[in-house]
Formats: structure tokens, C-alpha cells, sequence
């Protein structure tokens, strides 16, 4: 075997705090083969980020320092090399794109400037220009004569994507770093991405590394996985016996938390949690929620003078019915509308059509009307941090529902408080907590017991588990399950990940273009899709099983 | 939180204590001036001057000197924090009351009202301060509740926009939409969710501005508009003196001196302030 392109040997990371440093990564070795591609795969906080930072020499020097180890480029440590010397290393030999393609992007500077600014800095003057049409070429983007004087707010998330590409692989870089690449993309543009940096990678003979969190992408990408945990690699392997045969209990549970669309193939309702019987919903109860013809439109721009630029209808003729103790999963790629009518059903956005909430229309309501029919609807958000308020302590937090409708003394609040902890899964000491002390996981279930607390019917999720790590979202999705189980909940469950509708819902109704194109159960729709674009969603979900990778294909955006 | 903790947290900080003490000196001025200052401060003694009618250095007899009138200094510096303390504390905490009303309002009502607030905001943004401050002046006796007034009137737009960013950016976070979600009223997501997170923004504010108050202060009372003489502040002391600066430069540095150390301690206290109120910050490095 050659020598490897790119060897990390031994590599610790310290960080800098008050109490002395604290080693967030120790001993982390791998080596990169030629035109191999290597997967450093692990959940939040496993070091992933900072071994990649640390080979480009990016660590924040304030905070982070090498404290052993080499990193070889080609033989040659990076470690010790001047500042003058890496610079030239960084964008030549080793590339790297990042997880939002949008903020790493200038955004006053048209694409075709920045890429020609990117091939100068390496490659000196000489026709930049044609060579950075040829590299938009090669990405495979339309029109790239046109691309090149475009700014990065007029291309869509996938094409800002394909330009960062274009830009890190302009200079034939050695090693090529992908952070999280597809992480912030819709499903079928991520496939799109992945298809295309597997054509490039044989092209330029690139090597790459890609951080990733979702085993779905490694096992598309992989030729060997490194799984880490707490700053260690725990296990490296090649991608087929480590999905096959992983070696390690961490690496086992994290495949086993992974969802596999198709897995509840055959089954009407999601996995039953608890052994209690279900509570059956007597024939002639109205749904907790029914929503007729709903549109929502944005406004437009308006003059000073009341001349208003046409609005955008963001969602369009949307109708549904939610039953008791059922779950309908709104699923659709962003900008579909999904989390609008979300937020319409519960009166936050101003809508058109009829929403029925437990029986009782919430159209043109006034919000002191409003009030006691907000107690029959709750929503848990997308990112629990942001839903929290950070000056509030989290005892407090649950109990603010209550005291927004003036429910109880404040002490019969506290002890409810403490009980919704107990509920969710949490001890009730942690009431006196601040919602920065928490992990993401925790601060999801202490969302979850705030939204419990008027004891509602309906909780609409708006991608309630997207910002969680999977082994977590496992959990936080069997809470659900079993609040759905013991309460009778119902919930609107808005997702972009087919995996987690699958496992989720009843009903199912897929989006685009703030419509809704296809609806039925979740049996008949994962089963037998009638909708061409239900298909394609569902082919684009990465399947965490190396053996089934598609084959090579040109896509084209 | 707690009090006796509150203080315990007060008192750990040595530069707030530094701070405290130094406010702690001003106020105990203010309150017991007539009971400090070893003479009347508008008494032109007849030692107070030299033989060539020169203000006398500091000394046994006068502490910190005389001024050209041959009054005792130290005993105008300590009638002079009364002002000082009244303009810095009332004629500023106006002005951030008023700042974060405005800028609150415009920013949660948005639309027509809230822009309509703003233009009113950037007219008085505009508006000359010193022109607007002889208006008044004019229309009104000079006194030092006028000053005040003036000194509020100026510089509330500062604030005003500020807390008019902070509390757009505020609403449109996912806490404060959840807390609609769950029906609570304007009141209660102002009032419990919007002002507390302000609340080191105006405590910065309010600190940084009482040393440009107390100066301002003294250019009005320069004008002839603000505190009007013999009665002393330390802004007009050092207007009055600044002629003087190189025969008697004492006559300048006592009360700048004053001034600097007034703003700095309350710098140093709102700092600590801002820390301890912030629970965002509790259990971090």
C-alpha cells in the first residue's frame, strides 16, 4: 500500500478554562489513503469538528491548543509549519467546505469573482477566469456563464453548495475537508450533493474526509468510518464490516438509533410503548382538529402610501382532519409551507380559510377569545434553546402556562411543575436550573412537560427532534409515544425526515409549494405512493447500509 | 434570587466594592454637606485670595485650595455633589425610562405606530440639544429640575434605539412565540420577557451617560441656563476655572477628578450589576 495522503498521529487538543485546560480530544489517530474517502462519524460534542479545524490550523487560539501529536501532510507535520507556509497549504493541498453554504459565501461579491480570487491565490493570474467557468462546469451546475455573475442570495442552498465545491476543489486540492456538507440541504439535493462529490472525487483524484453525523450519509459515502465518542475515535473500520459487524457497544448504538425508513413496514400506527390499552375514541367526537381550505399569505413589501407589493402564498388550500390519540406527520422539503400551516392551526400567523379547534372556529378571534382555546393546542418548537426564555428558570418555564391563565396558587404551580418533570423524565430538583445548564435532549423534554402543563389535546411538533442527536431523538420520540399512549394526544408532527414521520404517525400528508400533493395513511402512503415526488423523496433518504449504495449516476441540478 | 446572596455576590467582586464605596462617599456628601464642608460654599473669605487677589493652593486651612472668589473648594465640591448626584441619577434614569419605553413599544407594536414612534425618535435625534435646552430654558425659570428635564429630553434617543433593535430581534425568537402559543397577553411577554432581557443594556447605558450628564450639566450652566450661580456643581466649577488652568490648575483637577471617579464607580457597579442579574451567566467559568 502507498503512503497515506494525509496521516493524524496521536492527536490531543486541550482547551483553554479558568480551572486549567481539560482535554476535549485525545489520541486521535487515523491515516487518509489516496482517493479514499473517510468518514469521521459521531454525535455532538465527539470531537469531530475540532479534528478537522485542527488540521487546517483554524482552532480558535484563544480557547484551543495542540497538546501532542502530528498531523502529516504527505509526510510533512503541519503541526509546527509557520503561519506563512499553511496558508499556502490551506485552499492548496487541503480543501475544506463547510456545513452552510450561504454564511461561507461573501455575500457582496459575485460567484464567478470569488472563485477567480480563490484559483489567483494559488494559482497565479493566468486565465482564472476560464478556468473558474470550466470548475462551475464540473460541478455541474446550469448555466454556469450566467452563475458567474450572479450573487450568492440569487442561487438556491444546493447551487451555493456546488459553488463552495467548485471553489475548495479549484486548486486540485490532495485532502479535500467536508464538514457536515448536506446537513442544512432538503434530502433530494443532498443526494445530489453526495452523487456529485462521489463523480468528483474520481475526477481530481481527491481525497476526502467528511464529518458527518448521520450514519444514512456514511454508509453512501464511506470507504472506512471512524466512530467518535467523548474525543476519541472508538472504532475505525472499513464501511462495510462496521455496518455489518461493528465491533464496539457505542458504534452498535448508534446504528441502532439510526432510523430505516421502511422499518414499520406492515404496521398501521407507530410502536406501542406502554402495555396499557388503548382508549378508544367514541364514534361522533369531533376531531381535536380540522382545518378547511387554509391559505396563508405573506405580505409583501408595503409603501408608505398603502401600495403593497403582491403577497406570497406560502400555503394554499390545505385541508385535513386530526382525530384524538392520532398522529398526522405534515412532511415536506423547506419552503414547502409545513411549518406555516403549523402555526396557522394555532392562530399565530393570520390565515384564510376554517381551522376547527375542538370543535370551535378560530378565524378572525380576538386573542383575549383566543385564550381558553389555547389550552386545547400546544406546539413544541424546532431548536428547544431558542424556545426557552434564557432568564428563566426552568421551573418557572413550565409553570408560565399555568400562570398565563391563572390557574392555582403559585405554590399548587411549583408542585405541578415538579410532577410535569417527573412526567417528562427529569428529577424535579432540576426546577431551579436555567435552561443554558441542560443538553439539547433535555431542554426537549422540558419543552415537552411546558407544553403538557394545560394538559392539551393537541400538540403540534414543529421538527421537534431535527436538532437532536440521534441516540437522543430515539428517547425524546418514545416520550412522545407514550404521552401520545397515557394522555390521548393528538399531534400535528411536522418533519422534513421521512424516517421519523414513518415511525410517528397515522396519516401522513406530504407538501410542496405550500400544497398538499399527496394524503392518506402512513400505511398507504410509504407503501404504495401515488405521487411521483413522494417517491423521489423517499428514494432520496440516504439508507444507512452500505451494500445497497446506488450506483454512479450524472444528476444534474 | 435571593438578597443575602444577591450581596454576597455584590461583595465578592472587589472592583464593585471599589465602586460601591466610592458612590457610598458621594451620596453621604450630598446628604450631609452642610454638616461636612468646613465652610459655607459661597463665603468669599477675605484670606481666601492672596495678597495679589490669586486663589490660594491647597493648604492647612483650605484643604483643596480656593477658587478666584476665595471660596473654599472642598466646600463647593461637597455642596456640588448634590447637584452632580441629582442630575447623574434623575436627569439619566429619566432618560433610559423614557428610551426603553419608546424603543420597546416601536419594537413589539412594529407597523404604523412603531415606525411613527421611531421618526419622532430620529426628529429628536436631529434636534440640536443646546437649542432645545435655551427654548426651554426661556420659556421656563432656569432651575436645576429644568436641567434635568433638558438633560433627559436629550438623551433618551440613544436608548431609545437601542432597546428599538434589541426588542425586534427579541420578538422574533422562538421563545417569545411560543409564549403566544400558550395565550400570554402583551403585558406579560413585555413585562416578563422582553424588559429583562434590556435590563444590561439600560444598566450600561445608564452608567456610561452620567459622565456625559454631568458634563452636559456644565455646559448648560456655562450657557447661564443650567444651576445658576453662586450655586456650585462640579460641572460649573470647572467651567468657571478653566482660564484659570495653568495658575490653579487644582481649581480644574479636584472637580474632574470628582466626575471621573462618580462615572467610573458607577460603571464599575453596573458591571457587577449586570452580571449578577443575568442567570445566563451563573455556573459558567
Amino acid at each position: 500500500m502507498t503512503a497515506p495522503v494525509l496521516a493524524v498521529e496521536g492527536l490531543s487538543i486541550d482547551a483553554r478554562t479558568p480551572a486549567g485546560p481539560r482535554r476535549v480530544l485525545s489520541e486521535v489517530s487515523f491515516a487518509l489513503a489516496a482517493g479514499e474517502t473517510l468518514c469521521l462519524a459521531g454525535e455532538s460534542g465527539s470531537g469531530k469538528s475540532i479534528t478537522s479545524l485542527a488540521i487546517m490550523r483554524l482552532l480558535p487560539k484563544a480557547s484551543l491548543r495542540v497538546a501532542a501529536g502530528a498531523i502529516r501532510l504527505e509526510g510533512r507535520d503541519l503541526v509546527g509549519l509557520s503561519d506563512r507556509a499553511m496558508r499556502r497549504v490551506r485552499g492548496g493541498a487541503i480543501a475544506m467546505i463547510f456545513q452552510e453554504p450561504m454564511t461561507s459565501l461573501n455575500p457582496v461579491m459575485r460567484i464567478g469573482d470569488q472563485l477567480i480570487e480563490a484559483i489567483r491565490a494559488h494559482q497565479g493570474a493566468e486565465d482564472a477566469t476560464a478556468r473558474a467557468r470550466a470548475m462551475l462546469d464540473a460541478v455541474r451546475i446550469s448555466d454556469p456563464a450566467r452563475r458567474m455573475g450572479q450573487y450568492p442570495h440569487e442561487l438556491s442552498g444546493g447551487m451555493r453548495q456546488r459553488v463552495m465545491i467548485a471553489m475548495a476543489l479549484s486548486c486540485r486540492p490532495k485532502v479535500l475537508i467536508a464538514d457536515e456538507p448536506t446537513t442544512a440541504l432538503d434530502v433530494t439535493v443532498q443526494a445530489q450533493i453526495l452523487t456529485l462529490m462521489r463523480e468528483l472525487k474520481g475526477e481530481f483524484g481527491t481525497s476526502i474526509i467528511l464529518i458527518t453525523h448521520d450514519m444514512g450519509v456514511v454508509a453512501e459515502m464511506a470507504d472506512r468510518v471512524a466512530v467518535m465518542q467523548a474525543g476519541r475515535i472508538v472504532e475505525t473500520a472499513a464501511a462495510l464490516p462496521l455496518f455489518t459487524a461493528p465491533r464496539e457497544d457505542y458504534t452498535r448504538t448508534l446504528l441502532a438509533a439510526v432510523p430505516r425508513l421502511g422499518a414499520r413496514a406492515g404496521t398501521d400506527g407507530p410502536p406501542r410503548v406502554t402495555t396499557q390499552p388503548l382508549a378508544a375514541t367514541p364514534a361522533g367526537t369531533p376531531p381535536v382538529l380540522s382545518v378547511r381550505d387554509l391559505s396563508v399569505t405573506y405580505r409583501g413589501a408595503r409603501g408608505w402610501f398603502g401600495g403593497t407589493a403582491a403577497g406570497h402564498k406560502a400555503v394554499e388550500g390545505v385541508s385535513f382532519t386530526l382525530q384524538r390519540g392520532r398522529t398526522l406527520g405534515l412532511v415536506g422539503e423547506s419552503g414547502s409551507g409545513k411549518s406555516t400551516t403549523g402555526k396557522a392551526v394555532l392562530g399565530l400567523v393570520p390565515f384564510a380559510g376554517e381551522v376547527l379547534l375542538d370543535g370551535v372556529a378560530i378565524a378572525g378571534l380576538s386573542p383575549r377569545a383566543m385564550r381558553p382555546l389555547r389550552r386545547a393546542a400546544q406546539m413544541i418548537f424546532q431548536d428547544p434553546y431558542a424556545s426557552l426564555d434564557p432568564r428563566m428558570s426552568v421551573g418557572a418555564a413550565i409553570a408560565e402556562p399555568l400562570a398565563i391563565h391563572r390557574m392555582g396558587t403559585a405554590a399548587d404551580r411549583r408542585d405541578r411543575a415538579a410532577e410535569l418533570l417527573r412526567r417528562v423524565g427529569l428529577s424535579p430538583d432540576h426546577a431551579s436550573r436555567y435552561p443554558h445548564e441542560f443538553s439539547g435532549g433535555q431542554r426537549q423534554r422540558i419543552c415537552i412537560a411546558r407544553a403538557l402543563a394545560l394538559e392539551p389535546r393537541l400538540i403540534v411538533a414543529d421538527e421537534s427532534v431535527a436538532a437532536l442527536d440521534v441516540s437522543v431523538r430515539g428517547r425524546v420520540l418514545d416520550l412522545m409515544l407514550e404521552l401520545q399512549e397515557t394522555l390521548g394526544l393528538a399531534y400535528l408532527f411536522i418533519s422534513h425526515d421521512m424516517a421519523v414521520i414513518e415511525r410517528m404517525c397515522h396519516d401522513v400528508a406530504v407538501m410542496r409549494g405550500g400544497r398538499i400533493v399527496e394524503a392518506g395513511t402512513r400505511r398507504a402512503v410509504f407503501e404504495v405512493p401515488a405521487q411521483a415526488y413522494t417517491r423521489e423523496l423517499m428514494a432520496a433518504v440516504p439508507i444507512p447500509d452500505p451494500a445497497r449504495r446506488p450506483e454512479p449516476r450524472r444528476a444534474i441540478a | 434570587m435571593a438578597a443575602g446572596s444577591f450581596l454576597r455576590g455584590l461583595l465578592r467582586r472587589p472592583t464593585a466594592v471599589a465602586g460601591l464605596l466610592v458612590i457610598a462617599a458621594v451620596v453621604v456628601a450630598a446628604l450631609f454637606a452642610p454638616l461636612l464642608a468646613p465652610y459655607a460654599p459661597d463665603d468669599q473669605m477675605f484670606d481666601g485670595l492672596s495678597l495679589e487677589g490669586a486663589p490660594l493652593p491647597p493648604s492647612a486651612q483650605f484643604l483643596l485650595g480656593t477658587d478666584t472668589l476665595g471660596r473654599d473648594l472642598l466646600s463647593r465640591l461637597v455642596f456640588g455633589a448634590r447637584t452632580s448626584l441629582l442630575i447623574g441619577l434623575v436627569a439619566n434614569g429619566t432618560a433610559v425610562m423614557i428610551g426603553l419605553f419608546v424603543g420597546v413599544m416601536a419594537g413589539y407594536l412594529g407597523g404604523f405606530a412603531g415606525a411613527a414612534l421611531m421618526r419622532f425618535t430620529d426628529l429628536m435625534t436631529a434636534f440640536p440639544a443646546l437649542l432645545l435646552a435655551i427654548v426651554l430654558a426661556a420659556l421656563l425659570k432656569p432651575s436645576l429640575w429644568i436641567v434635568a428635564l433638558v438633560i433627559a429630553m436629550v438623551n433618551w434617543v440613544q436608548v431609545a434605539r437601542i432597546a428599538y433593535t434589541e426588542t425586534r430581534s427579541l420578538v422574533e425568537r422562538d421563545f417569545i412565540l411560543a409564549e403566544r402559543a400558550m395565550g400570554a397577553g402583551p403585558a406579560r411577554i413585555l413585562g416578563l420577557h422582553i424588559l429583562p432581557h434590556l435590563v444590561p443594556t439600560a444598566i450600561v447605558w445608564g452608567t456610561l451617560g452620567i459622565a456625559t450628564t454631568v458634563l452636559l450639566e456644565a455646559t448648560l450652566s456655562f450657557l447661564g441656563i443650567g444651576v445658576q450661580p453662586p450655586e456650585p456643581s462640579w460641572g460649573n466649577i470647572v467651567f468657571e476655572s478653566q482660564s484659570y488652568f495653568e495658575s490653579a490648575p487644582w481649581l480644574v483637577f479636584f472637580p474632574g477628578a470628582a466626575i471621573l471617579a462618580t462615572a467610573l464607580a458607577f460603571n464599575l457597579v453596573g458591571d457587577a450589576l449586570r452580571d449578577l442579574l443575568d442567570p445566563t451567566q451563573r455556573g459558567r467559568g
